[in-house]
């Protein structure tokens, strides 16, 4: 019996130092990033920066408040993601009831219909032509409406409606005289909450964080989603940053501004992730329901 | 069919009137089947411009078609052989950690529900809702020569590299980021699954002095089989194009003889030097090819695992 015992909680030591390192491994860059973003940039590029801020500062902060790129994208981005995931939601809900439905007529055809969507596709080049053709290239309409019913999303609140809200509360409302629409409306919607948010957060995220369409159909700065401001500055490194006057000569001076730009980058990579990173464990619960649902094979 | 005695009697109600009948319902699911077919089917049609001299001005019904002219094109680019080798290896490796969220998903599974677990699970859930920009870019800032992998490197004695630009390192920084940012969210579809396993199934085991390996072996994991197999499948059609907005930032001059992959070959052709058919030509080449591997894998996992499970 003791010796059982004194197995299990070596099985457990080993299994519980195991996941913990790699929760330190996955939280490490973002930490990293944080007492970077506070640290003195020169002391972040001689290695210094390791556990904790070195040479307190926020000039790095400044520097990017001064980067007012960074804020229309903010803007934008904020526009987009509340539309477009309106857009999506409005699309989705109504033909997800519609699928829930097990008696309609072609209903199969329409599960299909959606379904291939994700083994067939256009590709690139006829995607921008299309977009091209309906005139919203350069256009902001174009970072909103979209294809918008994604299969996978459909499915899970496809699955909601028929296994969470029961057939009786239907047939209440059909003897009462109920259309379809107002069975829907008055029935279903209000109890379809959880899995509205579950979409909410879905969509939502996806729409802050892209930014491949931005970068095909939009060429004017003013319109710029976050994500495409992000990859102009952090990865194609256009930024703006003038420093103060130095004495001294110009190689020091363009040191001193290279390193204050990789300072600057750890404070971008920090205010731009922290919108989601903050929102998003109020919202986990519901992130692991809408998995779940959607991990039952319909 | 189960559903089938819900139904009225066939005869009583022709097809027609069931249609009317729903007719709302229709109304209801049209919004979206029109913004699927307008986005999503209509550049389906514009695949044609891959076997025609594609010009602008006069459309796809008015362009002259040219046959396999454009696939011939690019089979016969010189680059041809070194685009496919890099496609599948990185396609391939990131295909190899797809264990690695089972395993850590078993691993969290053994662990007691407490509210440390809760907190371990927000941390390793946090780096999905990082964006792939943000997550490229911090990539670039640590291996740059002042980054903390670099400083890893010299504080063992290496020396510091521009890591980016070394091609053997791309498809390791390639698949550690990818791990970085999936492997948490990753678990949670098996977590779910786990979470099913019966207890009683589990008790009996213990009972009969089975260890917590072999409970793992035997009963966990026949469990979420089919969860692993649909993962496995859904894995395989993405393959050929998930990795490509991270590839293409990544991506840099240095780094382009194992980067440059299909889907960034594409993108070059098409957007950037507006070979219009040339690149839908590629892009057809790259959907055939990942249709061809879901077709395979479902019917691998279908045969291994008796009809059970795969996606149709």
């Amino acid at each position: 019996m003791l010796k059982r015992k004194k197995r299990i909680e070596l099985f457990d030591v080993v299994n519980v130092g195991l996941v913990v390192a790699i929760t330190i491994a996955v939280l490490y860059p973002l930490y990293f990033c944080v007492i970077a973003s506070f640290s003195k940039p020169s002391e972040i590029a001689l290695g210094n920066v390791v556990t904790w801020i070195k040479g307190f500062t926020l000039d790095s902060y400044k520097y990017m408040l001064r980067e007012s790129q960074l804020w229309v994208g903010y803007r934008n981005t904020i526009i987009y993601t509340i539309f477009g995931t309106l857009y999506n939601l409005v699309l989705t809900i109504p033909a997800a009831y519609v699928m829930s439905k097990r008696n309609v007529p072609f209903g199969k055809a329409i599960n299909w219909f959606f379904f291939l969507t994700m083994y067939v596709g256009g590709g690139l080049i006829p995607q921008y032509i299309l977009v091209k053709n309906l005139n919203l290239i350069n256009n902001p309409l174009s970072q909103i409406i979209g294809v918008g019913v994604g299969y996978y999303n459909l499915t899970i609140t496809k699955q909601y409606f028929q296994t969470s809200i029961s057939q009786n509360l239907y047939d209440a409302a059909y003897i009462d005289g109920a259309s379809e629409w107002k069975a829907f409306v008055n029935v279903a919607l209000p109890l379809a909450k959880p899995i509205i948010t579950v979409l909410t957060l879905y969509c939502g995220t996806s729409r802050w964080n892209s930014y491949f369409s931005a970068l095909m159909f939009i060429q004017d700065s003013k319109y710029f989603p976050l994500q495409l401001v992000l990859r102009n500055i952090l990865v194609k490194n256009q930024v703006s940053i003038e420093m103060g006057p130095t004495a001294g000569d110009d190689l020091a001076y363009l040191i001193q501004r290279a390193q204050q730009v990789v300072g600057m980058k750890y404070a971008i990579v920090i205010i731009a992730s922290l919108p989601l990173l903050l929102l998003f464990p109020f919202a986990q619960k519901y992130f692991e329901k809408g998995t779940m649902v959607g991990s039952v094979k319909g | 069919m189960k559903n089938k005695n819900r139904n009225p009697a066939p005869g009583q109600h022709t097809l027609l009137m069931r249609v009317n009948r729903n007719r709302q319902l229709y109304f209801m699911v049209l919004p979206a089947i029109v913004a699927v077919f307008i986005f999503h089917y209509i550049p389906v049609y514009g695949i044609l411009m891959a076997f025609q001299n594609y010009k602008p001005s006069r459309g796809v019904f008015g362009s002259e078609f040219v046959g396999l002219k454009h696939f011939k094109t690019f089979v016969e680019y010189p680059y041809f052989w070194k685009i496919i080798g890099n496609t599948l290896s990185l396609s391939l490796w990131s295909f190899v950690t797809t264990p690695a969220p089972i395993v850590l998903a078993l691993m969290l599974n053994e662990m007691r529900t407490t509210k440390f677990k809760k907190s371990i699970q927000t941390i390793l859930y946090a780096p999905h809702f990082v964006s792939v920009v943000v997550v490229c870019s911090m990539v670039l800032l640590f291996v740059s020569r002042d980054g903390i992998a670099n400083k890893i490197v010299e504080f063992f004695g290496g020396t510091a590299t521009d890591m980016i630009g070394e091609p053997k390192l791309f498809v390791p920084i390639y698949l550690i980021s990818g791990l970085w940012s999936g492997l948490g969210w990753g678990t949670i579809l098996f977590t779910s699954s786990l979470s099913s396993v019966p207890m009683e199934t589990v008790e009996a085991a213990k009972v009969d002095g089975a260890s917590r390996m072999r409970i793992i072996w035997h009963i966990y994991l026949p469990h979420i089989r089919p969860t692993i197999a649909t993962v496995m499948i859904m894995k395989m059609g993405t393959l050929l194009s998930i990795g490509f907005e991270k590839i293409f930032l990544l991506q840099n001059p240095l780094n382009l003889e194992v980067s440059s992959v299909i889907s960034t070959h594409v993108y070059e052709m098409g957007l950037i030097g507006r070979q219009w058919s040339y690149s839908t030509a590629v892009g057809v080449f790259n959907n055939a090819i990942s249709i061809i591997l879901v077709i395979l894998a479902n019917t691998v996992v279908k045969k291994l695992t008796e009809k059970e499970s795969g996606l149709w």
